[in-house]
């Protein structure tokens, strides 16, 4: 069969764009950038994809608040096919600004298949835009595409990261009914809710969610910059110890998994 | 006017970091008796909304319905505040760019609802016992900036500024006619133009020679275009050095080095907004350093970070476009523990610059989508009237579309952001000097960015490059269109309709367009043919675009508005017309001495003490804001080893995704050293670069270099005596590293007037190296990588302590300051590198600011291991005490960890090289420095380590309370 064919968005502010198109084309997807302005005039333009991506960047410049932009004109003019692309066996993954527009479109975690806000991505503990690499492990979640158990190294680069419910309970909640797929994790590979482990300070270290069907996933860490051997910040200690370096760095196996679950979709 | 006004508040048990940021702020700033902070954002919408569409509006746009809440307030309502609070508010003076209220516009379209005016503010509401006289003095110092921001207690904004009102239109004449040099010179001082005597007069000649007298738009043009900001006026001119003549100092020292060298990778040097050289086969990549000195100095933050859009806009205006792919920044401040009351009136505290420097070009090169991969951050007293803030930035484009000429008959097309009122006299401002009333009188020479502005201006032109759609194209930095169009139009001609220009406000007057720094425009030379596609592709952009004018064949600058015309110049007067200055330069050395000081008692705390100096200190705070792993490119991080908190040498990146060939990017500067021989510093920072880039694996024989040159009042002989002995040094030894200078900057006059007394900066050349190399795999970092390797110390130590961080820990200058002795500086470099690639190395690090000792306990830090050192095996030239082994900052110096089967490889690869084995690396956490049988110091590496980090650790995060 052909490749999967992956939406890359473009929108004023986007700016990881071309790593993520990189990395679809390297796990087997046919990538194509959609400007904002093109997808609103021609809706239907989404329907020739099996995956839609929004990558990272600080769309609208974040004006208002991270994503509320970008959201606010996807909401309006794209919300139900976007419901219906993803109801229709479609995927959609949002990295960083991308999940935070997601968020706010009311796609993830999309608890009842409306496009509500449900939870919010805020500003940091440490009020302001921080760059580091942190420790993840993948839940049993409901995504139908991310093994669970994994222990990924990404690197986190927000201001705006600190997944928030209204109140606590629904974030349990959010965990326990597997909308939650990644975690901060520490040393020891336990969920942390402390920095620099946890580098904003999400309470039960929540760092990525899933939707109801599975079929949309949103995080804050990059796996777009993660995803050559020689992105890993520790390379050159694993090739000493190892003899050589592998041939993925940390992040690929979320890119690989998604469009190997596009193939089996079509 | 009056408006809505729209209350954004965190939800009751909801955390506010904003306002917790904000009661830090005022209890550090002395401010006891604040019980409780809160945040508010405001929004103020046009009175024409019903009050139906401003609710709809704030509930689904303006406010997190998951944890804020918001309130409306009617036009005119009367303002209620919260009991025993002060209510402090923020809000950007009219005029100043507000980014935010543009997309709360564009979020109105999008809800089809009226777009009407917008504005926002900030406000803080304080419970405590204070006084609001109190509140406002430390949010004047520490929370705003007046020079762009209003300060509001208890009250808040009721309204949107009104219309402006209406612009002199009219040609305005500025006679000269038989004026004297000294009537001149007060027409340029009070129309702010910078121009001296002889110029003023040059000009005076000029329009007397064509009977008229000039407009005040040819007069603003020519100040712009002479200004030292674009025609480097000191350091093209004639230098009488002791006797010695020096024809333009900058061609027949700098610029000869390249030409003599005739490198082959190099495709543009000098000519272009920045260097370009060979990357591939296909691609090249070009580099650019630059200043934002005196903007920063007044407003840090909007300073920094409008620097940072400038030099990014620079590369993208480098070739046929050039896609920016790093950013490097290099500042410089008085040290940041500055007691208040030796704090000059009309400066900034250090404190309040380098946050403000670092959030703003955190807040500019973050949301570009560039990498910001590189920098350094050095500390002096001298600093403090004078700021430097260097940034620079990396681009790669084809190497076929490295060089651009308009052609008469193309259509100049303007991109990007709107002219405003912002930035007009930057140009001229920076030529001057700064003093206690600069932060009042200069105000409008501040912008502050929009960096999605450029963002979407740079999307547009990569994608009018990709189709080839343009024939030239630069930035609009310095003087605004009318150094870019004039610049452009050289040789050729042109015609411009400034009522084209769209404006951010009405009422600007022609000449206020015409130079305008307003950020975020491009300006292109587009063939008529393809006018329609460059707008199509544009819009496609988001990206506003305008035909400002069109380049002519008749070598004359033509400026209209509706017709009427507000310059009509000769090209060749306005480029050739400027009389070359001649210059007197002599150089006395000062009269310095080594310090008398008693033998080291305590090596353990000396070396305590040197790790935690400002200079050798970790930066992780600064550079954890910065976004140094977008883009992909990321092959070696600014902070490396177990932890990733070690400091790495030298920035590596892979450019073109997929492929593993790579761009190595490092810098050297040294201030400290200038005090005493600036030829030192000079050779120190091209050392220090070459040895930063071989460390972190680049190839020391395909590197090309950039001189950025910070000085004081050249006017004064002995200070550009300094810059002439400075600048023959550095030239020298590039010549020796056959390292061409592929492009530079200088900002002169960093002099800062007390009114008792002028504090000049220690004369600063900052050298930026790049390096191409074939494959990123074979790099290196500066963590120690396992116990039991051989520690090899490359490079002779001598009596070379003046200017050392050793020297300034005891109080002291001293006199002997290092220098580079050239062949065997080239040995080691080429020794280093060769050794590298050969594989026979685990870490590299270069030896500078604290010496060996802080090098070991640097590469200790990063790598989580031990390390055992005896200074005694150390290669010394003559007798040298322990304490100077261990701390002495002589040049051309590499720390290497190499395993023990290895070691005859090393000596093979390093041919010439002098080294020594001087120690071995362990498991066990611990730093031994020994001299012979002799201990010096022992400590845990958890110590050094706290040293290390505690001084600039702001946020408190990264010393635990366990180590301390």
């Amino acid at each position: 069969m052909s490749n999967p064919r992956a939406l890359i968005l473009r929108a004023p502010g986007i700016n990881c764009e071309r790593e993520t198109h990189h990395a679809f084309e390297r796990a087997g997807a046919t990538s194509e950038y959609v400007h904002i302005k093109k997808l609103l005039a021609q809706p239907e333009t989404l329907d020739r994809f099996q995956i839609l991506s929004v990558p990272g960047g600080f769309s609208y410049g974040d004006d208002i608040s991270s994503g509320r932009v970008l959201a606010q004109e996807m909401k309006a003019r794209l919300g139900d096919r976007i419901l219906q692309f993803v109801d229709r066996g479609g995927l959609a993954f949002g990295i960083c600004n991308g999940f935070q527009v997601l968020v706010r479109l009311g796609l993830l975690p999309c608890s009842n298949d409306r496009l509500e806000e449900e939870v919010t991505l805020t500003h940091n503990l440490s009020n302001h835009y921080e760059c580091r690499w942190v420790t993840l492990k993948t839940r049993n979640s409901r995504c139908v595409f991310l093994p669970d158990g994994l222990t990924l190294r990404w690197p986190a680069a927000h201001g705006e990261g600190r997944l928030m419910t209204k109140d606590p309970a629904a974030l349990r909640t959010l965990i326990d009914e597997g909308f939650a797929a990644v975690q901060y994790v520490d040393e020891d590979g336990e969920p942390t809710e402390d920095y620099p482990h946890n580098p904003n300070g999400a309470p039960l270290g929540v760092a990525g969610l899933t939707n109801h069907n599975g079929r949309v996933l949103g995080v804050m860490p990059h796996p777009d910059r993660s995803y050559l051997p020689t992105h890993m910040p520790n390379w050159r200690q694993t090739q000493l110890e190892e003899g050589a370096l592998p041939e993925d760095g940390d992040g690929m196996i979320v890119f690989r998994e998604m469009v190997k679950a596009a193939k089996a979709e079509a | 006017m009056q408006a809505w006004r729209i209350d954004v508040v965190a939800r009751q048990g909801q955390l506010d970091p904003k306002g917790d940021a904000a009661q830090r702020t005022l209890a550090t700033a002395g401010l006891g008796g604040v019980r409780s902070v809160r945040s508010r954002r405001g929004y103020l919408l046009g009175d024409e909304l019903s009050e139906q569409q401003v609710h709809a509006f704030a509930k689904s746009v303006l406010c997190d319905p998951v944890i804020e809440e918001f309130a409306v307030h009617a036009p005119g309502a009367a303002v209620g505040g919260i009991d025993d609070a002060h209510m402090l508010t923020i809000v950007p003076k009219p005029g100043v760019t507000d980014p935010v209220a543009h997309s709360v516009q564009k979020s109105l379209g999008d809800m089809q609802l009226p777009v009407v005016a917008a504005g926002t503010y900030q406000t803080f509401d304080v419970v405590g016992d204070i006084a609001s006289e109190q509140l406002l003095r430390i949010a004047r110092k520490d929370l705003a900036n007046e020079t762009v921001q209003q300060i509001l207690v208890d009250e808040l904004p009721q309204g949107l500024p009104g219309e402006s009102p209406a612009p002199d239109l009219a040609v305005h004449e500025v006679a000269l006619e038989g004026l004297d040099e000294a009537a001149l010179v007060a027409i340029s001082k009070d129309g702010g133009l910078a121009l001296d005597g002889h110029e003023m007069t040059t000009i005076q000649a000029h329009f007397a020679s064509l009977q008229r007298a000039p407009t005040r738009l040819e007069l603003e043009t020519l100040a712009q275009t002479w200004s030292e900001h674009c025609k480097h006026k000191t350091l093209t001119g004639t230098v009488q050095f002791d006797g010695q003549r020096i024809d333009n100092l900058l061609k027949s020292t700098i610029a000869k080095v390249t030409h003599d060298l005739d490198r082959d990778f190099c495709v543009s040097v000098f000519v272009d907004n920045a260097g370009i050289i060979k990357f591939d086969d296909v691609d090249s990549v070009c580099i650019k350093v630059e200043t934002h000195n005196r903007p920063s100095a007044i407003e840090p933050f909007g300073g920094a970070g409008t620097g940072v859009g400038g030099v990014i806009r620079d590369v993208l205006g480098t070739g046929l476009g050039a896609r920016p792919i790093a950013n490097t920044d290099v500042f410089c401040f008085a040290p940041p523990d500055l007691p208040a009351e030796d704090l000059p009136q009309g400066c900034l505290h250090p404190l309040t610059v380098m946050k403000g420097v670092v959030s703003g070009v955190r807040d500019y090169g973050n949301p570009m989508g560039i990498p910001t991969v590189n920098g350094s951050v050095h500390f002096d007293d001298d600093f403090v009237g004078n700021p430097l803030v260097y940034v620079g930035n990396v681009g790669i484009l084809p190497t076929a579309r490295g060089l651009k000429k308009p052609n008469p008959g193309d259509m100049i097309v303007a991109l990007g952001g709107r002219t405003g009122r912002d930035g007009i006299h930057g140009a001229t401002f920076s030529s001057l000097e700064l003093n206690t009333e600069s932060e009042s009188l200069s105000g409008g020479a501040v912008q502050i960015g929009d960096p999605i502005t450029e963002r979407k201006a740079m999307d547009a032109v990569m994608a009018c490059a990709e189709e080839d759609l343009f024939s030239a194209i630069t930035d609009c930095g310095a003087g605004g269109f009318s150094s870019a169009v004039g610049e452009m139009a050289e040789g050729l001609g042109a015609i411009v309709n400034l009522e084209t220009a769209p404006l951010k406000y009405a009422g600007l007057a022609p000449w206020e367009i015409w130079i305008s720094e307003a950020q975020e425009r491009m300006v292109m030379a587009v063939p008529p043919a393809k006018l329609d596609r460059v707008l199509e592709v544009c819009e496609a952009e988001a990206c506003e675009a305008f035909v400002l004018g069109e380049f002519t064949a008749d070598n004359r600058l033509v400026v209209k508005h509706h017709g009427s015309v507000h310059c009509d110049m000769d090209l060749e007067f306005l480029h050739d017309g400027l009389p070359s200055r001649v210059l007197e330069a002599s150089y006395e050395p000062p009269a310095l001495r080594e310090p008398d000081l008693p033998a080291e008692q305590d090596h353990k705390q000396a070396l305590l003490d040197v790790m935690a100096d400002y200079g050798v200190c970790s930066k992780e705070w600064i550079i954890r804001q910065y976004d140094h792993e977008v883009q992909a490119a990321s092959a070696g991080k600014p902070l490396c080893g177990a932890r990733e908190d070690g400091p790495a040498d030298a920035a590596i990146l892979a450019p073109k995704l997929g492929s593993m060939r790579g761009v190595v990017l490092s810098n050297g500067l040294n201030p400290r050293y200038s005090k005493i021989d600036p030829a030192s510093m000079a050779e120190c920072a091209l050392d220090e670069a070459m040895r930063n880039s071989v460390a972190a694996g680049g190839d020391p024989d395909y590197t090309v270099i950039l001189d950025n040159y910070c000085w004081g009042n050249t006017r004064d002989p002995q200070c550009l005596g300094e810059l002439v002995r400075a600048t023959q040094a550095l030239c020298n030894l590039a010549m020796k590293y056959r390292t061409p200078f592929v492009s530079g900057k200088d900002s002169l006059h960093n002099e800062f007037n007390t009114g008792e007394k002028t504090i000049r900066i220690p004369g600063c050349i900052l050298v930026t190296a790049m390096s191409v190399i074939g494959d990123v795999r074979r790099t290196m970092t500066s963590d120690l990588k396992r116990a039991g390797s051989k520690l090899v110390l490359v490079g002779v130590t001598k009596d070379e302590l003046g200017g050392s961080v050793y020297y300034k820990t005891k109080g002291e200058l001293g006199k002997n300051a290092p220098r580079v002795d050239k062949d065997a500086a080239h040995d080691v470099l080429i020794g280093v590198h060769r050794a590298i690639q050969a594989g026979c190395v685990l870490a590299a690090h270069d030896l500078s600011e604290g010496g060996l000792a802080a090098a070991v306990a640097e590469m200790a830090i990063g790598g989580k291991l031990g390390a055992n050192v005896d200074v005694g095996e150390a290669k010394v030239e003559g007798e040298l005490s322990a304490t100077k082994r261990m701390f002495s900052e002589s040049q051309s110096r590499l720390l290497l960890e190499v395993p023990p089967d290895r070691i005859d490889d090393l000596k093979a690869n390093l041919h010439e090289a002098p080294f020594a084995v001087i120690g071995e690396t362990t498991a066990d956490a611990t730093l031994r420095y020994s001299d012979g049988a002799a201990t010096l110091a022992t400590l845990a590496i958890a110590d050094a380590e706290a040293s290390w980090k505690r001084p600039l650790d702001l946020d408190g995060t990264l010393v635990k309370e366990e180590t301390r």
